[in-house]
């Protein structure tokens, strides 16, 4: 084989320093929310209802993540660049943790552990009843995350449990779009993009149908 | 359960010593900021203060109450008022009083404020979302303002609508609500003396974030109760609309009575915020204004009727 060949098939796979670099501009890329949080929290720049704002804000970042999450795989593919897919498990994690916060925020500060309340909400509201169920179905998605529980479960069980994320989503919109009084644009907005990442599976899923 | 409202005060109670030796400022003609100065009143004039209304409690900070408002006119963010209201022109400004009465009239807002006894009032308001505040408005009975267009025996309802005016209201544009906003109270809650129409804030006008030049104060109601930059006030037989009722009736009722034992499907209406605290507290029966108002909905099921 020719050299410069040899040369260009190798240079397509990123060095390992490079590979690092990446990696540390997503983990920065899904904490630097937090940091912007945390920072807005300590300037008292969340306004006069910081503990509202706060839960909200951190809510809406884990929504987000949740999105980029499911957006990973079809850049990949559109992309062409198939290695992108390693990200799905950190943007996935974070988006638990943020989700994880969220609810901490929101039974430790708001309710400050009031478990009464949180019974009541979650039976009676029911923005709440189906965001508590959007992280229930997350935390085996979390637990199962490590390469350690893919080999356990056998790649084909674990796939099946991860299609989970389908119902997350939308439950997670869903718990936004309930939870706004008038004015749905916002969380519409969530819903047309989860709508078109959706989509796109529905119809690569056809096309593979159609092929076979 | 703990009481921490006091309603049983003397006059003494009503304003804090502090307030009540800068009562001057507030008459402000001098600096030409102060509300008989934009009412183009000259002359001096003692605020008086209401017979045992005004509560002792802590009061919210200004910039809390004029940087965190639900105004959809204006943006359905809650800083989006304090951000966007600037382009309200409130002068000139007429109210229209009409409807079932023998004397129907029109009012310039000017001689609104200068017509009227105006008085500091510090009330509790408690919006419908789980928070609270502690505001101290300065205006005048709505009663005061009924009675000069003399309410025939069919006035059974005050009908309010206010401003419909997109160019200077950016939140219009988008059918968030449906404008104008409307609110609505039976006869007997518009002529109560709790209930007030407000022109000032913090003895100064009122910004136009909180509802310049004139709106509603009802304390034992949900927030949104106080329709804000209001055009017409209309005596009505039958019912009126109202804006959140008509967006979900399932949500907003017509009375809108603060009780904490009828929950709203988005927030539980046991417990509040009280802005600047950091645990929630109890909310209570008619904001606390219960001694006062109860007996207005005596026999009713106030469950039913939300």
């Amino acid at each position: 084989m020719d050299a410069s060949v040899k040369r260009a098939a190798k240079s397509k796979r990123p060095s390992k320093t490079q590979d690092n670099l990446v990696y540390a501009a997503v983990w920065l890329a899904c904490f630097a929310p937090l940091v912007w949080l945390a920072w807005r929290v300590f300037s008292d720049d969340l306004g006069a209802n910081p503990i509202e704002a706060l839960i909200r804000q951190i809510g809406v970042w884990g929504l987000r993540l949740l999105l980029v999450g499911l957006a990973i795989t079809p850049a990949a593919r559109l992309l062409k660049k198939p290695r992108l897919v390693r990200f799905r498990r950190t943007v996935g994690l974070f988006a638990f943790a943020y989700i994880c916060l969220h609810l901490l925020t929101y039974i430790g500060v708001d309710l400050f552990f009031d478990w009464g309340q949180l019974v009541k909400d979650i039976l009676k509201r029911p923005f709440i009843t189906l965001g508590m169920l959007g992280f229930a179905l997350l935390i085996p998605l979390a637990v199962t995350s490590t390469n350690g529980w893919v080999v356990r479960l056998g790649r084909a069980t674990w796939q099946k449990l991860h299609w989970l994320i389908y119902v997350i989503v939308p439950l997670g919109v869903a718990h936004y779009y309930l939870l706004v009084k008038a004015d749905h644009r916002p969380p519409l907005v969530y819903a047309g993009i989860l709508a078109v990442l959706m989509g796109w599976r529905v119809w690569e899923a056809w096309r593979r149908v159609r092929r076979s | 359960m703990l009481i921490r409202h006091v309603p049983d005060l003397t006059d003494n109670d009503v304003t804090d010593r502090a307030l009540y030796l800068r009562r001057r400022e507030f008459i402000g003609g001098a600096a030409g900021l102060g509300l008989m100065a934009a009412a183009g009143a000259a002359q001096a004039r003692d605020l008086a203060y209401g017979p045992g209304f005004s509560t002792t409690e802590a009061k919210t900070p200004k910039k809390d109450i004029t940087g965190y408002n639900n105004f959809y006119e204006f943006g359905v963010n809650k800083e989006d008022p304090s951000e966007n209201a600037g382009s309200l022109k409130t002068r000139p400004w007429t109210v229209r009083v009409d409807g079932e009465c023998e004397a129907p009239a029109s009012f310039a807002i000017d001689d609104l404020i200068k017509g009227n006894k105006l008085e500091e009032r510090i009330y509790r308001m408690r919006c419908v979302e789980g928070w609270s505040m502690v505001i101290p408005w300065v205006g005048f009975p709505l009663k005061d303002l009924l009675a000069k267009v003399k309410p025939t025996s069919k006035a059974k309802f005050v009908a309010f609508e206010t401003l419909m005016r997109p160019s200077e209201m950016p939140g219009q544009r988008w059918d968030t609500l449906q404008w104008p906003y409307r609110e609505g109270l039976r006869i007997d809650e518009a002529v109560h003396p709790l209930t007030i129409l407000a022109v000032g804030l913090y003895g100064d006008v009122l910004p136009n974030q909180n509802g310049a030049p004139v709106r509603l104060v009802v304390p034992w109601k949900y927030g949104f109760k106080g329709a804000k930059s209001i055009v017409r006030i209309s005596l009505v037989e039958k019912m009126p609309r109202t804006a959140w009722n008509d967006l979900a009736p399932r949500e907003y009722g017509f009375y809108s009575n603060v009780n904490p034992a009828v929950d709203h499907p988005r927030w539980s209406q046991a417990t509040e915020r009280r802005i600047g605290e950091f645990r929630r507290r109890e909310t209570l029966p008619f904001n606390g204004y219960g001694e006062w108002v109860a007996d207005l909905y005596r026999g009713m099921d106030l469950k039913r009727n939300f």
